[in-house]
């Protein structure tokens, strides 16, 4: 730094160096062109996510129900939440924390597991998987409604009815979606089945991005197989896109409401698959408890953060040769 | 041969059979219901209600599409508006997306300025951000705005999508210093610099945030659902998914096949053009 402050105060002597001096030296400094290139975006990002959670924060100290003016309330909503909501200890809390756990680390688990043996395939078998693989995730909304009702319809000409009853498991058609025994898990499998998604892209790339002679060098050293590998070489080298995957499954399993309100609407009967998004969405839009609504957005914000955070620690420790961190051990023993 | 190359093998070996065979249940549980999507749709009336149900369609036909088209018709507004909509927005929205992630990221990744650093870790933390957490918020922050019932209430929510600047920037991050400084040696300016080297170099890294954004965007029912009053400004999606919804009758249901065919599709399409360079350029070009 300080030779180029040198070097730009020092009187110029020929013209044609100057020039391409100058140039070079804008970039070295607070160069107003990086506010200009940012700029827009940075407008943007405030008003629709900066404010709204700021808001949003604003909003959970009130009571507002979206007609008359918010009205300071203090903490009452945070212990409303923790002391009062029957249907969030009850039900929204343990869904959410169930759905979290095996949607989440289930579904990080499993897309680098195939993440992984998809690598040790040939290059087109791995294409046409990966594409089944990563279709699911483009699966919402009108698709995902009308396939998951077909296939879960509560009559005999239901899908998985028939087939259960073809095979003798069942002798009665099931109701499965009004059944509160069976929503929660119904709407976990679903969301584990459309959670391959970009962390998964992005491990594939990162597996095969792996420095192959390091492959060579860990036989050499007495790395017999490919599970040791996979433990040693591929994962340290690939710490990078494990956590941006991590944080994609985290992100994904706390806001994915919308198999829960498609599929059976919200509330959902008995609140058996309510999730903290379908609560927040329930109070905010069925409700117009909007202060409260606010509160347990900022909740859900929080729990994100938390997670992310947990995971950041986890996978960013720079220990290559102690032990692994937690999400590695995982992922050895569920293969 | 020695243990080395495992990864990305090149040749068939016997030793892949194994693993195809472990995960090929999980594949199959996987595509089953893109199968089934598709089979469903071409379903005449008798196998959509047939008992036992039947997974693939025998007589395929394009009743359901017909009905469908028929139906709208018959509604007040076209189902052509509704296409328009949708892909005008799409088009909006994945446009001016680019426009600005790439921007930033090479705002972000090359070049100096103050407040960068935080500027990168605000859009890190951006990453976690839950939308439908702040749907409230962000309605209050729509309607104060006065974009109630503006194309733009489709557009600018969902431009700013830190997941995707992310991406970008580690991209941009990848290109080397030594090649910007070549440039700006030449007399580049910035706008040169971001317009003849960093966007031919990030290709794969835009083609992956395109399809971040055409999915967020073709998929999303929320700006239809609580930033519009007039039916006429909503998107496909919004439609076909009321169609859907307010259909339960045994028309509704071949109309649903095929909607859900048409909505699915063109996702589909975007991700097996664009897979190719994602994949293959990602995996060459070192992002780490």
């Amino acid at each position: 730094m300080a030779t180029d402050t040198l070097v730009k105060r020092a009187p110029a002597v020929e013209a044609a160096p100057k020039k391409k001096k100058k140039n070079k030296i804008s970039r070295r400094e607070n160069n107003w062109h990086g506010w200009a290139f940012i700029g827009p975006y940075a407008l943007i990002f405030s008003i629709f996510i900066l404010v709204p959670v700021i808001l949003a924060v604003i909003l959970s100290f009130t009571n507002f129900n979206a007609i008359q003016f918010p009205k300071f309330v203090g903490f009452l909503n945070y212990i409303t939440i923790l002391t009062n909501d029957e249907v969030f200890m009850k039900n929204v809390l343990p869904n959410t924390v169930v759905y979290a756990v095996v949607v989440g680390i289930g579904g990080y688990v499993l897309s680098f597991v195939l993440a992984w043996a998809l690598c040790n395939l040939t290059k087109p078998v791995r294409t046409v998987f990966a594409l089944i693989l990563y279709s699911p995730s483009m699966t919402t909304g009108v698709a995902m409604t009308v396939l998951w009702k077909v296939i879960f319809s509560g009559d005999q000409a239901g899908l998985l009815n028939s087939w259960l009853m073809e095979l003798g498991v069942i002798t009665e058609p099931i109701i499965w979606l009004t059944d509160t025994r069976f929503l929660l898990p119904i709407v976990i499998v679903i969301g584990l089945w459309s959670s391959m998604g970009i962390g998964f892209l992005s491990m594939i790339a990162g597996i095969l991005n792996n420095d192959e002679s390091l492959y060579e060098a860990a036989s050499i050293d007495g790395i017999s197989n490919r599970f040791q590998e996979m433990i040693y070489i591929t994962i340290p080298q690939m710490k990078p896109q494990m956590l941006f995957a991590a944080v994609m499954s985290i992100v994904n399993a706390f806001q994915n409401g919308m198999i829960t309100s498609m599929l059976v609407g919200n509330p959902s009967p008995g609140y058996a698959s309510q999730l903290l998004v379908n609560h927040i969405e329930d109070y905010g839009f069925a409700r117009y408890e909007m202060g409260y609504a606010a509160a347990l957005s900022v909740v859900l914000l929080l729990i994100v953060q938390i997670f992310s955070k947990a995971a950041n620690v986890l996978l960013t420790e720079k220990d290559p040769y102690g032990k692994k961190g937690g999400p590695d051990d995982e992922q050895g023993e569920e293969n | 041969m020695n243990k080395g190359k495992k990864i990305n093998p090149k040749k068939f070996e016997p030793g892949q059979l194994k693993i195809i065979l472990i995960i090929l249940p999980l594949v199959i549980f996987m595509g089953m219901p893109i199968i089934f999507i598709i089979n469903h749709a071409f379903k005449p009336m008798e196998e959509l209600f047939a008992f036992p149900p039947t997974f693939f369609v025998k007589n395929a036909t394009l009743d359901n599409f017909t009905k469908l088209m028929k139906f709208s018709n018959t509604s007040g507004i076209p189902l052509s508006r509704y296409v328009f909509n949708s892909v005008l927005v799409t088009a909006l929205t994945v446009g001016l997306s680019l426009l600005l992630t790439t921007m930033s990221a090479f705002a972000l990744s090359k070049i100096k300025f103050k407040g960068r650093n935080m500027l990168a870790q605000i859009n890190q933390i951006a990453i976690m951000f839950v939308s439908t957490a702040v749907l409230i918020p962000r309605f209050l922050v729509v309607c104060k705005l006065g974009l109630v019932d503006s194309v733009w209430a489709h557009v600018l929510p969902l431009v700013a999508m830190p997941v995707a600047l992310f991406l970008v920037k580690q991209f941009v991050d990848q290109v080397p210093d030594s090649l910007l400084e070549a440039a700006y040696m030449d007399g580049a300016t910035d706008l040169d610099v971001y317009l003849k080297v960093i966007l031919p170099m990030i290709k794969p890294a835009i083609a992956t945030a395109s399809i971040l954004v055409f999915q967020q965007v073709w998929t999303n029912m929320e700006t239809s659902n609580y930033y519009f009053n007039d039916d006429s400004m909503k998107t496909l999606t919004f439609y076909m998914n009321t169609l859907v919804n307010a259909n339960n009758s045994v028309a509704g249901q071949g109309m649903g096949a095929a909607a859900s065919l048409i909505m699915f599709l063109p996702n589909l399409i975007l991700f097996i053009i664009l897979q190719n360079k994602v994949m293959n350029t990602m995996a060459s070009s070192g992002i780490k």
